[in-house]
């Protein structure tokens, strides 16, 4: 197992550049995810090191060796990708076998390796069939089985369980995480799925237009977002963002969204804003929603709910803003229900207006 | 499970069944009538209106082996005796089989020589056009070529001149450089004839191989020609299938230029059946023999590779 380090790297694809400046180092046995939209290079970053695709400058080191100028065969790492890629016309054995042949193990030796690995993963007893004869699991059981086959340095998974229906994806996504525990392997993982990156990851790697956002342990992503894009990102629903006016520094502040009454804020929360044009994020479990009067709380209306079972989702209009509020269900029935609003002063970010970034208190 | 059929679907399948009967009434007749002549006698070949109650007879195909010639006289019953089944059958026929005068041994006609000349141009330029053609086709599919269109479209380009425009420069051509009359000379022309045909449907098919088939090879150490060999090739065998039997059927019934290129030692097949229509009283029935054995390769050819085909005529059509 190995640890990757990519070092300054730089993708353009004719004059667009696809990869900015892109440094990151991906510890020994650690599970990296790269999570961002269709198009913002974390395919390209991992496929980059899988050397499926040539960097235009920069360095990728896999386990102290520079790799950015060998062939994929030659880096002795394992990819899995979206479209699970096996081979129509060889037997699931064939197919696991097949990484093994490029070696010239012998044939006993190729044998006892894929019984091991298929008996891992529980495959056994599909080894004779046809990928055609197999379901999407099972399909994606047997293309992790071959990546594993040959031991490799790392595992790069390209939205692995992305063709997958919403089930087995829950299913295949703790075998994931069973088998990363069990085999500590290196791994890199790329999704546009939030729950997956939270549920699998280390460390989350955030990307966006070729340029990493953010990386960071699920928990400090999603606490702690180093910018809008993250913070809008990662979660569901989507945090609330409002532009908002912060009036009054001392001991008590107000923080007011449009031509609505201020929240009152204790004035500690707001001290290191300076004033700056600012965007305030909360997210839904940071909206408060009360049905009588309470401190601070500002009178409204509710304009929509949704029920979700274990919680609802009900939205509130604040100064021609709508904030999304996460409440236990049942709380409201319907639209034009009068409720009371405050916020959680200690899980509200701020945003600078103009750059996006994240303002936040010192210390 | 059951269906509902409006009327109107009833009798509309009913016809599109009976077009399918005219279709193929029409489409067999004359393979019928060669086939049905190639077993006739020689005097019934000809009668109007034809024969279809007949004995069949294969005199016609032991004529067309060997050169024959006209008897004056019939044969005295001794000689008739000691000759084999076929050359019997000729005797009936008031013909007798050339022989060498001082060896003795049988003259044969010319038609298995250009028999042979279809099998060799045909087959190997079959292989070379299908090959060279799935390599090109490849390197179009999977890597970035400059002007990729207008190199196809050039490719291309080259199938659409009659064969009758380039058949004069070719003949000057290859008179000059001595590949006027031999079977490397067909097999190149053919080749380069079925090459833009072979690269343009190979295409087709590779491009629906899905590129990570190949790309997992590479990250498992394979080289990209051993990619190709082990995962792309056998991916596209319906596609080489189908190919080589549309190059197979064109080279083999090619007619302009094996006329105009060879006139004896590459001869095929073609332009030689119906040169014998012209020497003597024509003998529809030999004539009739000749071209259903010629008709025999092509339809086991196809009959053995019919999935493929099958497979290959459907492609795109279902999404996999």
């Amino acid at each position: 197992m190995a640890r990757i380090e990519l070092a300054n790297v730089q993708k353009f694809f004719g004059s667009v550049q696809v990869l900015k400046d892109v440094n990151l180092t991906i510890e020994d046995g650690e599970f990296v995810v790269m999570l961002g939209q269709s198009g913002c290079g974390k395919t390209t970053t991992l496929r980059a090191i899988a050397g499926l695709e040539t960097v235009s400058s920069g360095t990728i080191t896999i386990d102290g060796r520079e790799v950015q100028d060998l062939k994929a065969g030659d880096r002795d790492i394992a990819f899995v990708f979206q479209s699970f890629s096996l081979y129509p016309h060889m037997t699931v054995e064939e197919n696991i076998a097949f990484p093994l042949r490029a070696v010239s193990s012998s044939r006993a030796e190729r044998e006892s390796e894929v019984k091991e690995v298929a008996r891992f993963l529980g495959i056994e007893r599909l080894l004779s069939r046809r990928p055609s004869a197999l379901s999407g699991g099972d399909m994606q059981r047997v293309a992790i089985g071959r990546a594993l086959v040959r031991r490799p340095k790392a595992l790069l998974m390209d939205e692995p369980i992305g063709a997958l229906d919403a089930k087995l994806r829950e299913q295949m996504r703790a075998e994931i995480k069973r088998l990363h525990i069990a085999r500590n392997s290196t791994s890199v993982y790329v999704t546009h799925d939030q729950v997956e990156a939270m549920s699998l990851a280390d460390r989350i790697v955030v990307m966006h237009n070729g340029v990493l956002q953010q990386v960071g342990a699920p928990d400090e992503v999603y606490l702690h977002p180093a910018n809008l894009f993250v913070a809008q990102f990662v979660g569901s629903p989507v945090m609330n963002v409002a532009d908002v006016a912060v009036e009054g520094a001392g001991t008590d502040a107000l923080l007011r969204i449009g031509r609505a009454e201020g929240f009152r804020v204790p004035g500690g929360a707001v001290a290191h804003l300076n004033g700056a044009a600012t965007k305030l994020g909360i997210r839904p479990e940071a909206v408060l929603l009360t049905r009588e009067p309470g401190q601070g709380g500002i009178e409204t209306e509710t304009t929509n709910v949704e029920p979700l079972g274990s919680h609802d989702i009900v939205d509130v209009r604040i100064g021609g803003e709508t904030l999304r509020a996460r409440c236990e269900s049942g709380f409201a029935r319907g639209e034009g229900e009068k409720v009371w609003v405050s916020l959680d002063p200690e899980r509200a970010h701020f945003f600078d207006a103009a750059t996006g970034q994240s303002m936040r208190r010192a210390g | 499970m059951a269906e509902v059929k409006t009327t109107r679907e009833v009798v509309m399948n009913r016809a599109a069944i009976a077009a399918v009967f005219v279709a193929l009434i029409v489409m067999l007749t004359p393979i019928y009538w060669i086939a049905s002549t190639a077993f006739k006698p020689r005097s019934l070949a000809t009668t109007v209106p034809p024969t279809v109650f007949f004995e069949p007879t294969l005199t016609p195909f032991a004529k067309l082996f060997v050169r024959r010639s006209q008897m004056r006289e019939p044969v005295d019953q001794e000689t008739y005796d000691a000759a084999p089944w076929w050359e019997q059958l000729i005797y009936d026929d008031g013909e007798s089989v050339v022989r060498n005068r001082r060896s003795g041994e049988i003259t044969p006609s010319g038609y298995w020589d250009r028999y042979k000349n279809s099998l060799i141009v045909s087959i190997i330029s079959t292989f070379l056009a299908v090959s060279m053609g799935t390599l090109t086709a490849y390197g179009f599919s999977r890597f970035k070529v400059k002007g990729e269109n207008d190199w196809l479209f050039f490719i291309l380009s080259t199938r659409m001149l009659p064969p009758v425009v380039v058949a004069i420069p070719m003949f000057l051509m290859y008179r000059t450089v001595g590949l006027h009359d031999t079977h490397l000379g067909l097999i190149i022309l053919y080749t380069a004839f079925n090459l833009s045909f072979s690269v343009w449907i190979m295409k087709g098919f590779i491009d629906e191989i899905p590129r990570e088939y190949e790309e997992a090879a590479l990250v498992d150490g394979y080289t990209r020609l051993q990619a190709f060999w082990k995962i792309v090739l056998p991916e596209a065998l319906t596609g080489i299938a189908a190919t080589a039997v549309f190059c197979f059927i064109i080279a083999w019934n090619e007619y302009a230029f094996a006329l105009m290129m060879t006139n004896r030692n590459a001869q095929t097949a073609p332009p030689y059946i119906p040169s014998q229509v012209g020497s003597g009283l024509p003998d529809w029935s030999v004539i009739a023999a000749g071209a259903f054995l010629f008709l025999l390769p092509v339809a086991i050819f196809t009959f053995l590779l019919r999935n493929h085909l099958l497979r290959g005529m459907s492609f795109g059509a279902i999404r996999k």
